[in-house]
């Protein structure tokens, strides 16, 4: 070690010392204690967090298997309901929900985008009424389904649309209800695509409509169709709204979307089983939880592969 | 061709290779034509032009002629209001909310904020190439189609692409994967990419905003040159920190200023001096743009 020039003036020693104190004292084997104490634990929250969440859905899934196994077989899919356990299957109900959610689909993706371009790419955010309608689409992605289901009542089945039951009424009411997150998932995924993407196009004399439709909707096309995936899994598993807007619980015939004889979806069957006094239903209600869940993965994993063509990295 | 100074050029030959002439009137027709080009051939008339953003001044007082086939830089401190001038030229700043343009601000002796003007049509004839590379998500292919696709211009689309891309410099390097992404290219790529794709639907002048800020000196080197190539086809006018490199590419310099007014904390850019390259950087006549070029402030 090279001792400290003494002509240095006072201050300057005193910083050299304390320089090479300190560097003589630290040691690169051990950290602070504390430090690490409270990191290791950090990490144990949240592989907790994560474990509790997996164990949630494994019961879920682990419960069905079992209890649905007796009854599970393909018949499930192409079998009517019936008094007779073991002749009961979901297939108006299967065929309900896989119409009301191409319903959903047609309605809620275009004015999804729309509404989340307007408010995105044209909204002027200082005037109030953009956000008013901002704040209001926030809220109305909180709102209880079942609320959507009165309107649905009210509005579409009856009242000024006068639809009466029928699937497309359902289709409208899930719509409503899954619209707001739809547009939450769209408006985030727009302004993910980075400003300089549309300064680009607009500087090669695109004009703004141009610059949308063939820079930002398919560079934010990735995170749209996950707002949609996000959407539809919701949609799938509501049963309160569709018992109101005139869903059936026992329908033995393949559904239409205007026919006026009624229609099931797969919860609201599901429902029904599980609340029948014998045991061989309750066991059929489980078998239709996994053929849900196989609808469910079957639709996202669609979507996913959907995705993947388009995800794009800046 | 009865163009009067053509012939008094050809007089003047004539009178420099004739024996006992002296020699004296060629050089003042020499002069007279140089001030002629310079007269016609501006690209844009800037006069007194000021850009506020939300009322606060952000530059004022600017009045620069930019010359056809030059490249003009404009450089000075930062925050002086280069940028938002430069994207006066092709109205970017209209995207900007709030942003206003004042002054007389003329493109070939027409208003550039005329009430008839569309932005649009504007910045197909001034194309612009910003700062950080901003390749389009799509194949090197398509990010040069994009342009004349919109445009609609006509024409085999894969002629277009290649010219745009000879003239980018960029062919050789990657004729072989046009189908790729562009963001599988290195960064001076990138940039030349955006260069040969705004030359893909034939401006007139491009805009340049510290093209080369984000690269390395070897693909730096490869952007001068390039732009010293662009400019017998295009005017080019560029924003730089890099005083070496306005100094080594451009014709003309405009050295802008900041003024901070200390009471309000607010910073209004305006131009200091503007005239040849060789001048600002030998022998500018204002002691603030010789502290700046030197290195001695900012």
């Amino acid at each position: 070690m090279s001792t400290i020039d003494p002509r240095l003036p006072g201050a300057q020693r005193t910083r050299l010392a304390a320089a090479g104190a300190r560097s003589v004292t630290a040691s690169l084997t051990d950290g602070r204690g504390r430090d690490k104490v409270t990191g290791q634990i950090f990490y144990a929250l949240l592989l907790l967090a994560i474990a509790f969440a997996l164990a949630g859905l494994c019961a879920i899934v682990v419960q069905a298997f079992v209890k649905g196994s007796p009854a599970l077989s393909l018949s499930l899919f192409t079998d009517a309901p019936s008094s007779s356990a073991e002749r009961a299957g979901f297939r108006p109900a299967l065929m309900g929900t896989l119409y009301l959610i191409l319903g959903v689909i047609v309605l809620v993706v275009p004015l999804g985008i729309g509404a989340a371009v307007y408010l995105e790419e044209y909204a002027d955010k200082t005037r109030w009424w953009n956000r008013l309608v901002e704040l209001n689409i926030q809220n109305l992605a909180g709102v209880p389904s079942i609320i959507y289901g009165i309107l649905g009542l009210a509005f579409i089945v009856r009242g000024p649309l006068d639809l009466g039951f029928i699937l497309a009424a359902g289709s409208l009411t899930l719509g409503l209800l899954v619209l707001p997150t739809v547009i939450l998932a769209a408006r985030e995924a727009i302004r993910a695509v980075p400003p300089s993407i549309r300064e680009g196009s607009l500087a090669l004399g695109a004009t703004q409509w141009q610059t949308i439709r063939r820079q930002v909707l398919p560079a934010s096309i990735p995170g749209i169709i996950t707002g949609v995936i996000l959407a539809i899994s919701r949609a799938i598993g509501e049963t309160a709204p569709l018992l109101l807007v005139g869903a059936a619980t026992f329908v033995t015939f393949d559904p239409t979307f205007l026919g006026s004889d009624g229609y099931s979806a797969l919860p609201v069957q599901i429902f029904n089983y599980a609340t029948r006094p014998q045991d061989e239903f309750r066991v059929l209600a489980s078998a239709g939880v996994i053929v849900m869940l196989v609808v469910l993965l079957a639709m996202n994993a669609f979507a996913v592969w959907l995705r993947n063509r388009y995800e794009q990295q800046w | 061709m009865t163009d009067p100074d053509v012939r008094a050029d050809h007089d003047a030959i004539e009178e420099a290779v004739t024996p006992g002439a002296n020699g004296l009137s060629q050089r003042i027709v020499a002069e007279q034509h140089a001030e002629r080009q310079a007269g016609a051939d501006k690209v844009f008339e800037i006069e007194d032009v000021a850009v506020a953003y939300s009322g606060q001044p952000a530059v004022k007082n600017v009045s620069f002629p930019i010359y056809k086939h030059d490249i003009t830089a404009l450089i000075g401190p930062s925050g002086c209001g280069k940028s938002t001038l430069l994207r006066c030229l092709n109205r970017m700043n209209d995207l900007i909310p709030g942003a206003a343009v004042s002054g007389s601000l003329r493109y070939h002796g027409q208003d550039l904020y005329g009430p008839k003007v569309d932005p649009v049509q504007v910045r197909k004839l001034v194309g612009m190439v910003f700062q950080k590379p901003n390749p389009f998500p799509k194949s090197i292919f398509d990010n040069i189609a994009f342009g004349p696709r919109v445009l609609g211009m006509k024409g085999d689309m894969d002629e277009i692409v290649e010219r745009a891309l000879r003239r980018g410099a960029l062919w050789d390097e990657v004729k072989d994967r046009l189908k790729e992404n562009a963001f599988g290219m290195s960064g001076g790529q990138q940039q030349r990419l955006c260069i040969a794709r705004a030359l893909a639907i034939e401006p007139d002048t491009i805009l340049m905003d510290e093209p080369c800020s984000a690269l390395d000196p070897i693909s730096t080197h490869k952007i001068e040159d390039l732009m010293l190539e662009l400019k017998q086809d295009y005017s080019i006018v560029i924003v730089t920190h890099n005083m070496q490199q306005a100094a080594r590419i451009s014709d003309r310099t405009a050295f802008f200023t900041v003024d901070v007014d200390e009471g309000e904390r607010h910073r209004t850019g305006r131009v200091v001096e503007y005239d040849s390259t060789d001048k600002i950087f030998q022998n500018p006549a204002d002691p603030r743009t010789e502290a700046y070029v030197t290195g001695k402030v900012g």
